[in-house]
């Protein structure tokens, strides 16, 4: 489902982001991608969403092989991944219902889907009867389970979540993972780039931790390693 | 695109504009003067361009021929002088016509005059050919080609008058497309402007669109419905306000000054406006569709 080959990435500054970094994640895994910042992890994040492009390296995501996409199927490839971010990222002059419907419209879903599916991925996040409700008026927490709504709602093969309880309380946080780890059993490829090390080592799943742009540890039902 | 793909993106367009109310009725407002300065030149140029034809065509040439002509020969003449294709009008003028036309300006009693002379016409050997030319400019290099014909005698022409009407009409020309094409300019780099904080304002937004998954024409389209919005209110205003005043100028201006009828005739505002609102319509949407685009372009690279 995703993976890296020999990928490098150095920014025109001379940083040195990633480094001869190799992962390959079937389909249907739930993995945390762990280090501290100035680990590489937002650079990978922003490889895999094809935001920059490898200095050396392949990247294949979903079926694509981007040394090979073209500019115009770059929306095709971004349409297989549901993307979650830290600072949930929702737009704060629609409610929420607008904001779901938002991820569909802009990939020219029919109306009459989109009155269908919104309602069903707000009642599978437990905001049905916050529909109308503006970003502003919502908790944090609920204001990320908008925005899982939103990666979902398009059916993604792959949900990509940026720090996604980095602005949770413990509570709040637990739902999110819990929520991601039902989405995961559904068959649906889950990637979680974390702090969080409380959630890392009680969920006993597939850890990846990154140091300096290189990976020091790839383990199955890994724990959250401790640099220093 | 789908329709209810582009219905989204045409509501997204006038939210836009309603976000951006301020410069984007500024931009309206650029369009607007610059239209309204684009028709008003339009229709000065356009009716003062009738004016000159109307006086260019009343500029004529007249050719004599030598003594004791044949008919024949005139007829020659004339149909060598109707070969050119400069020639608009070409009419003989007979001896008797020449004598009667000047009796007609020169004396108080032209009858009586006339009958002094009798038969006696003083104008004979005066019988001629008028001729007026489609263009102007031609007319030196013409009277050249009159006077190498046979049995010409002279050619009489306004020189002067030729010459200074056909450069004026150049020099409004140019000064009016300089003026035109600046004022253009001026409205593509607004609705860029425009376009551009839009952009800014709603950055977040069409970062997320992108890494959804939206193709690059659809994060477009808001903008250009924008443009193009901009562009059409921007077009409509100044050819309606344009239709108004013309036709409120023309009739004050035909009722107070009766005089200038007989100089020459203003054209309806009918015929004006059916030549300039499509085509400052097109020009208005034209530049908006071009200002968005252009910006779209630059700042929205996947």
């Amino acid at each position: 489902m995703i993976k890296l080959e020999h990928v490098s990435m150095k920014y025109p500054a001379g940083t040195v982001a990633l480094n001869d970094i190799n992962i390959n994640i079937e389909k249907g895994e739930f993995v945390f991608i762990v280090g501290s910042s100035g680990s590489g992890k937002t650079t990978l994040i922003k490889l895999l969403l094809k935001e920059i492009n490898p200095t050396k390296g392949n990247i294949q995501v979903a079926g694509y092989d981007f040394s090979k996409l073209k500019p115009r199927q770059v929306p095709k490839m971004r349409r297989k991944i549901g993307v979650v971010f830290q600072n949930f990222r929702l737009l704060k002059d629609r409610t929420v219902y607008e904001n779901v419907a938002f991820a569909q419209r802009v990939i020219e879903t029919p109306t009459r889907y989109i009155r269908r599916q919104v309602p069903a991925m707000l009642t599978l996040v437990g905001l049905a009867d916050r529909y109308k409700a503006y970003p502003k008026q919502l908790s944090g927490g609920e204001q990320q389970r908008v925005a899982l709504a939103r990666a979902l709602v398009n059916k993604p093969e792959i949900i990509l979540a940026d720090e996604p309880t980095g602005n949770l309380d413990p509570k709040n946080s637990w739902e999110i993972m819990n929520m991601l780890e039902e989405i995961n059993a559904k068959g649906t490829t889950v990637v979680v780039v974390t702090h969080n090390k409380e959630i890392v080592n009680a969920m006993k799943k597939r850890v990846i931790t990154l140091k300096k742009g290189v990976i020091i540890s790839d383990v199955q039902k890994g724990g959250y390693i401790d640099e220093d | 695109m789908r329709i209810s793909s582009a219905w989204y993106s045409f509501k997204q367009g006038i939210k836009n504009i309603r976000r951006n109310l301020i410069f984007s009725l500024a931009s309206v407002g650029t369009i607007v003067s610059c239209l309204f300065l684009f028709g008003l030149f339009y229709c000065i140029l356009v009716n003062f361009d009738s004016a000159m034809q109307e006086i260019e065509s009343s500029i004529s040439i007249s050719v004599f021929f030598e003594d004791g002509i044949s008919e024949e020969n005139i007829t020659l003449i004339g149909e060598q002088i109707r070969t050119r294709d400069e020639v608009n009008t070409l009419d003989f003028v007979s001896a008797d016509e020449a004598w009667e036309k000047f009796a007609n300006e020169t004396y108080d009693d032209p009858e009586a005059a006339m009958e002094a002379f009798g038969d006696d016409n003083p104008l004979a050997n005066s019988a001629s050919y008028t001729i007026t030319l489609k263009d102007v400019s031609k007319q030196a290099e013409f009277v050249n080609f009159l006077q190498g014909l046979a049995g010409v005698r002279s050619v009489k022409s306004s020189e002067y008058t030729a010459d200074s009407i056909s450069a004026l009409n150049t020099i409004v020309g140019y000064v009016s497309i300089g003026i035109i094409v600046i004022l253009l300019l001026v409205s593509i780099f607004l609705i860029s402007n425009t376009i551009t904080i839009g952009i800014t304002v709603r950055k977040d937004e069409i970062a997320i669109m992108k890494l959804i998954g939206a193709t690059n024409y659809f994060v477009r389209a808001p903008f250009i419905v924008e443009g193009v919005l901009i562009g059409l209110v921007g077009s409509v205003i100044p050819v309606a306000l344009l239709y108004y005043i013309y036709d409120m100028v023309i009739n004050y201006v035909v009722g107070r000054f009766a005089i200038l009828q007989s100089l020459f005739s203003f054209i309806p505002a009918n015929e004006l406006f059916s030549v300039l609102a499509p085509v400052s319509l097109l020009i208005g949407v034209g530049i908006g569709f071009l200002g968005s685009w252009l910006t779209t372009r630059k700042h929205l690279k996947v």
